[in-house]
Parts: C-alpha cells; sequence; structure tokens
C-alpha cells in the first residue's frame, strides 16, 4: 500500500489538472456557443445535437479514438504548419474530456439565457441597451447560476471519465485502478476509486457553492469558492509542473495492461536510472495499440514487445520462419528498416498465446495438443482477453486446426484464468508465463502444426534513443537473456498470487541482477 | 414634439395598426386608448422601436427616429411598462442609474441623479437605494420603474399601463404624483391605456383605437360630450357613470345610488 500512496500525490495532482483544464477549455467553448444558438435559432439542432452525439460515445471509446484522430490531424498540421501533436499522453485525455464536458454546459447556458423573464428583456432594449449590452449586463449575469449549475454536472462527469484516460497515457487516479485491477491489487483499485470520489465529492461541493453565492447574490461564498478552485488549480498546476520537470529528459519506458509488462517496465526503468546518468519513468497501462505507434513517434522510448506478436499484427506475412531466430531476425530487420528501431535485448523467455484448459479435464479426456481439442470444441467454450479474438494468430488457429465452439467470450485477461479454473469457459488465451496455469492447475496445449508463432520478448528502443543515446542502449543489453521463462513466471505469480507490488518485485530482480 | 405619420404594422396577414398619424406637443399627455389588442401598445413601441413599422414615419423633435441607431433612440426615451422588468440582479439604485451609465455619465451625476429621481418618486434614497427589486412592494418596484424611466433626462417618456397592476389607493397616488412630474419636467408623454377612468383623468387630449386605427382624437370633454360613434361612447359610459354617482352622494348624502 506505501508504494502506491506515495504515487497518490501525483496522480491526483494530474487527474484534477486533467479535470479543470478540460471544464476551463469546455466552459469557454460552451458558453459562447450557447450564445450563439440563443442569437442564431438556426444553429441549435446541429450544436446541441453534436453535443449529445459526443454524450452517446461511451467515455473510454472517445477517449480511445482520440488517438488515432490527433494522429491524423498531426500529420494533417505538420506539413502545412510545422504543427506536430502528440497523440498520447494529456492532449487525447484533454480534447475527449473537453468535448465531454460540453453538453451539460451547452444546454445550461441555452436554457439559462432562454430562461431570463421576457419582461427584463424588454426593459433592457427599452432603456436603451445595445444587443452586447443587453448579452453582458443582463443575460448573462442572469444565466449564470444555470450556467455555473451545468458546468457542476460536467465535472462530476470529467472526474469520472478522467480515470479512462490510462490507456491513452495520460497520468490520473485510473492508474491506480487499471493497474490494481491487471495486478489482482484490489487496495490500489479501492484507492483510485476512492479517491477520485473523493474528489468529484470535493469539486462538486466547491462548485455548489459557487452556484448558489452566485444565485443567491451573495459576493463572500463567491469569492471563497472562487478562491478554493484556484488554490486547488494552483497545487495541481505546481505539482505537476515539478513532475514534469523531473521527467524532462527521461528515459520513458512504457507497459501494456497485464503485470508481466508492469514488473518488465520498472525493471527497464531501473536498468537504465543504475547504469546511465538519465532519469527514467514508466508510464503504464498503455494500449497495446497505442504503444507501438507511441514508440514510433519517439512518444515513449522504449518497451516490451513480443516477436510473433509483431510478426502477426505488423509484418502480416504469410510464411512462419522455421525457428524462434528466424522470426526474431526478421522482425528486428524490419523494426531498423522501417523505423529506426532498435532490439536491444531478447529478454530470453517467450510469452507465447496458447490455449490453455482445466489440469482435470485435460486428464480425464487426455488432451496434450489444440489438435485433440479440434474435435470437443462445439461443446465448449472459450474466453480470450479482448484482442485475442480479432488478432490474426486466433484466425490461424481457427483455421488451422477447424475449431469451432459453443460460444465466444471476450473478458478482461486479468479475470479468464480463474473463470477456466471454475469452470466458467472451458478453454482460454493464455499467456504461457502467467504464473497461474501453475497455481490453478492448467493445462497449456500443445500447438502441433506450429501455428502460433514464437513471441520473444525484446526491448525495443525508439529511433531517437537509438541514435541520441548510446549509453541507454548499452545498459539495457544486459538484460539480453537475463530472464527466463522460469523466472517471469515467478515474477508474475508474485504479483498476482502472492499480492507484492510490481516495483518491489522488480526491485528485487535488479538486486539480484549485478 | 411626436409626430405620427401613417404608422402602419403587419404581423404576418394581421394588420395590427393602419395608417395611424396624430401628434403629442410639447408638454402634452395623450392617452392612446382602446380594448386588449387594438394595437394601442405595438403603436407605442413603433415610437422608440422596440417594434419596427411596417410603414409610415415617427418624428421626435422634428427628427426621423428611423435614421438613428434603435438603442441610441431608446436612451433619450424614458419607457415604463406594466410588468416593470427590473433587473434582478442589479440593486435600485442601479436600475435607476442604468440610462444614465449607459449614456456615460460620471458617478457622481448618476449618484445625485438616482436621488434625484427616488425623491420625486416619493421612495426615501437613504433607504431605499441599495434594495434588491425583489425586496419591494408591487407599486414601490412601479415608481423605481417610473424613475428609471425618467433618468436619462429624456423629453419623451413612453408609458405602457404603467399603474395596471397597482391597487386603487396607490395607483391614485402615483397618477397624482406623475402629473405634478411632468408639469415640473416639462415632459411631452404618450400614455397607454385600457382604463377610461385613467384616461379622462390624466389625459390633456384621448385618442381612441379600434382594430389598429383611430376612431377619435380629441379631448375628455369632447370624447364625452360628442363620441365620434357608438363604441367611443361606450368606453366613455363608464367614467360618466362613476361621476354621477359620486356627483349624486356629494349632493345629497342620503340619496341611494
Amino acid at each position: 500500500m506505501s508504494d502506491e500512496l506515495a504515487l497518490l500525490p501525483g496522480y491526483l495532482a494530474a487527474h484534477l489538472e486533467l479535470t479543470l483544464v478540460a471544464l476551463g477549455v469546455g466552459t469557454a467553448l460552451s458558453v459562447p456557443a450557447g450564445i450563439l444558438i440563443t442569437r442564431r435559432r438556426a444553429f441549435e439542432a446541429p450544436l446541441l445535437g453534436l453535443a449529445s452525439v459526443i454524450q452517446t460515445i461511451p467515455s473510454l471509446a472517445l477517449l480511445a479514438i482520440m488517438v488515432p484522430a490527433l494522429a491524423l490531424a498531426s500529420a494533417w498540421l505538420e506539413p502545412r504548419l510545422g504543427i506536430s501533436l502528440p497523440a498520447i499522453g494529456a492532449l487525447p485525455a484533454l480534447v475527449a474530456l473537453t468535448l465531454y464536458a460540453t453538453l451539460p454546459i451547452l444546454r445550461n447556458t441555452v436554457v439559462g439565457i432562454a430562461g431570463v423573464d421576457p419582461a427584463v428583456i424588454e426593459a433592457a432594449r427599452g432603456v436603451g441597451m445595445s444587443g452586447r449590452e443587453q448579452l453582458l449586463r443582463v443575460e448573462l449575469p442572469l444565466a449564470l447560476p444555470v450556467v455555473v449549475a451545468g458546468v457542476r454536472t460536467a465535472t462530476v462527469w470529467v472526474v469520472g471519465a478522467a480515470t479512462l484516460s490510462t490507456p491513452v497515457g495520460a497520468t490520473s487516479l485510473g492508474n491506480f485502478i487499471f493497474s490494481g485491477l491487471q495486478t489482482r491489487n484490489f487496495a490500489a483499485v479501492w484507492l483510485g476509486c476512492v479517491a477520485s470520489a473523493a474528489l468529484a465529492l470535493l469539486l462538486d461541493g466547491v462548485v455548489r457553492v459557487l452556484e448558489v453565492g452566485l444565485r443567491e447574490r451573495r459576493r463572500g461564498l463567491v469569492a471563497a469558492a472562487a478562491g478554493a478552485l484556484a488554490v486547488l488549480g494552483a497545487g495541481a498546476g505546481f505539482e505537476c509542473f515539478a513532475a514534469r520537470g523531473a521527467a524532462a529528459g527521461a528515459v520513458t519506458v512504457g507497459s501494456k495492461t497485464f503485470t508481466e509488462q508492469y514488473v518488465l517496465s520498472e525493471i527497464l526503468a531501473g536498468v537504465v536510472e543504475s547504469r546511465t546518468q538519465r532519469r527514467a519513468r514508466a508510464v503504464q497501462s498503455l494500449g497495446s495499440t497505442v504503444l507501438f505507434d507511441a514508440l514510433t513517434q519517439n512518444e515513449i522510448d522504449v518497451y516490451v514487445d513480443y516477436s510473433g506478436t509483431l510478426w502477426a499484427t505488423l509484418l502480416r506475412r504469410s510464411r512462419l520462419p522455421d525457428d524462434r531466430e528466424g522470426v526474431r531476425r526478421e522482425v528486428e530487420r524490419w523494426l531498423a528498416d522501417e523505423h529506426g528501431i532498435a532490439v536491444a535485448a531478447a529478454l530470453g523467455f517467450e510469452n507465447t498465446y496458447a490455449l490453455a484448459v482445466r489440469g482435470a479435464q485435460a486428464r480425464e479426456l487426455g488432451l496434450e495438443s489444440i489438435g485433440d481439442l479440434a474435435p470437443l470444441a462445439p461443446s465448449l467454450e472459450i474466453g480470450g482477453d479482448y484482442e485475442f479474438f480479432v488478432r490474426p494468430e486466433w484466425k490461424a488457429v481457427e483455421s488451422a486446426y477447424g475449431l469451432r465452439f459453443r460460444a465466444q467470450r471476450s473478458m478482461d485477461s486479468s479475470l479468464m484464468y480463474e473463470a477456466l479454473a471454475r469452470g466458467e469457459v472451458d478453454v482460454i488465451s493464455a499467456f504461457s508465463t502467467d504464473g497461474r496455469i501453475a497455481a490453478l492447475d492448467l493445462r497449456v496445449l500443445a500447438d502441433d502444426r506450429r501455428v502460433i508463432p514464437p513471441y520473444d520478448a525484446l526491448v525495443l528502443v525508439g529511433a531517437r534513443i537509438a541514435r541520441e543515446a548510446p549509453d541507454v542502449l548499452a545498459a539495457l543489453r544486459r538484460l539480453d537473456g537475463a530472464i527466463d521463462a522460469d523466472a517471469m513466471r515467478r515474477m508474475n505469480a508474485a504479483v498476482d498470487r502472492d499480492g507484492r507490488s510490481p516495483g518491489a518485485v522488480a526491485r528485487e530482480f535488479l538486486a539480484r541482477l549485478d | 414634439m411626436i409626430e405620427v405619420r401613417e404608422l402602419t404594422r403587419r404581423f404576418g396577414a394581421t394588420l395590427a395598426v393602419d395608417r395611424l398619424s396624430f401628434d403629442v406637443a410639447r408638454g402634452e399627455l395623450l392617452v392612446l386608448l382602446g380594448r386588449s389588442g387594438c394595437g394601442k401598445t405595438t403603436t407605442l413601441k413603433m415610437v422608440n422601436r422596440l417594434v419596427e413599422p411596417s410603414a409610415g414615419v415617427v418624428r421626435i423633435g422634428g427628427e426621423e427616429t428611423a435614421r438613428v441607431p434603435g438603442h441610441l433612440l431608446r436612451r433619450r426615451i424614458g419607457y415604463c411598462f406594466q410588468q416593470v422588468g427590473l433587473f434582478p440582479h442589479l440593486c435600485v439604485a442601479e436600475n435607476v442609474g442604468v440610462t444614465p451609465t449607459l449614456l456615460g455619465w460620471d458617478a457622481g451625476r448618476i449618484r445625485r441623479r438616482v436621488d434625484e429621481l427616488l425623491e420625486l418618486v416619493e421612495l426615501d434614497p437613504a433607504r431605499f437605494r441599495e434594495r434588491r427589486p425583489d425586496s419591494l412592494s408591487g407599486g414601490q418596484q412601479q415608481r423605481v420603474g417610473l424613475a428609471r424611466a425618467l433618468a436619462g433626462e429624456p423629453e419623451v417618456v413612453l408609458l405602457d399601463e404603467p399603474f395596471g397592476a397597482l391597487d386603487p389607493l396607490t395607483r391614485d397616488r402615483l397618477q397624482r404624483r406623475l402629473q405634478e412630474i411632468r408639469a415640473q419636467l416639462g415632459l411631452s408623454v404618450l400614455f397607454v391605456t385600457h382604463d377610461m377612468v385613467e384616461a379622462v383623468l390624466l389625459g390633456d387630449r384621448i385618442a381612441v383605437l379600434e382594430a389598429g386605427a383611430l376612431v377619435q382624437l380629441g379631448t375628455p370633454r369632447e370624447l364625452l360630450r360628442r363620441p365620434a360613434n357608438e363604441a367611443v361612447a361606450e368606453l366613455m359610459a363608464t367614467p360618466r357613470r362613476h361621476a354621477e354617482v359620486v356627483a349624486r352622494f356629494l349632493a345629497d348624502p342620503d340619496a341611494s345610488p
């Protein structure tokens, strides 16, 4: 827990900063748009409609599509204006959260202005106010409490949605939740939930005081609420500024969203810090599609990917080389040629996709290989992680073995193993290094037709670091062959089964490394 | 002071005001009298261009109102209507001072003018300056509204049933106050009402409207003695009956009505 508590101020500040900036920008966009609607009714249907449509997009999806959307925007802007936008990190989260904040503020601005007593409007015109004076001196002041009530609704939404910005690379309290769910650290999940709920209540309370102050024209309350927001904003800004200062020039290590990746990212960061003069920082829980793009754009510098994954999803070649080395060489060459990415080390283990069944069932039915499974498949149910069933590896396995399962269910990879052990599914897409395979008496089936490619764990180094930082490359080379499958499985089990933190497990490994 | 010529307003197919012409002399109070929907409020609002005329001309002090931007025109014309529409977020002093503020007067001049007007409408400035509109009675709100209409030192004032929602005693006091104020300031007033007694009491002259057209324009005496048609006679029957009943009581305290 102490590991998590140490992270709390940073996560909290980042979460608060995301929320306040999104609300600020959202308000700055929505209020003028709302005013426009009250002046030109023709804009009402398109603007309110657009805001409503955005609202219906699930927030997780809205955040995720900002990554390719920003990449596209950046690709368009860069040759024309010389502006390049980071597609992962705070920016996509901010854009998505800002869009998310618009609807309640926009709607309340329109309702607030439309709700001003017509007699007051007539009086405003009658005393000789121009349209602008009428808006600024009468309509906006009278609509303000309603607008602020909209901001209050948006505040609660945005604090909640901000917890989902972890997979696009923005730090938030969601980091506790995402990593906690993956590593079965429920204390961290709770911490993330409680902290974000508390933050939502706090901000809601402050904005409520502002709203009441405006409605009842109590200057003291308005000043107190505005002061509290300013203090919160300044505190978060300062903390984030300090964190950014500390991170500037640091080597950024990325990780996907499962235990092994958390442990490895901590190990890579530790190696960089102990063997070079540089600082390193881990950006965890990135979506696996986001990661490779981030590496090619030098938004992260280092992460671990698997030769088979790269081979299947990026190289898209039909003929599988005969051996593990062949795949690795082909992938390495492609990475260097296409993206200038260097492979600093092969860690020494494979983490392959594998189909796993319950040990007892395997013994009872005599299941040894995927081929043995095929005739039984129509009566069985298979579970896979979110991406498994759309991955080319699955398509290849499915057609090579003629597998037709009764049902297939996507679930979080952290839940698959126990779902299998409890009999809720019969087959899962396991990762071969997962500690729970042994712990829960599961059986990995052999790929007798060699359809699934080898999955050597490779340390990928982005083009910029590969070019400019030979010390980092050299430090990471030390990890070549340093972790065998058993060692990796033990480290995963230490987190998943024994409830230790990935950081602690990584520190133990690093202590033994020298 | 106010010249209205062939003033016309159509709302879609409806003709709300039909080629109306009349003058208001300097210092005169002209009442526009008629039933609801006869076009009197629309006529009033075309004078300060809260409603734009479909056709016709309005001149104030010889200047055609269509040549002045609407909001600048309205700063020179006092305007007060039945719902008053005090600005709920501003105190009494800010409400009264709004037109002078728009005219760019300095703060000291505005403060003096506000106090002067509050006294004129019989509200003690010391007690009322800082009050919010929602803490005032209906009569007090009407008086603040009247003070606001007069704040920019207008020569022309438009009043649309300004005393409509008041109890009879308050209405009577304010009607008399209005007569004193306009005599004191030499205001030219266009006054809309559907209350025949009020029209007879306040009007130097009365213009009777029916379906957007002028039926008769004359002094109260002329309208009472020589109504142009049945409708005018009917309108004038009410003040006549009031007067007769009251006169009978005054002449013989024991007579029954």
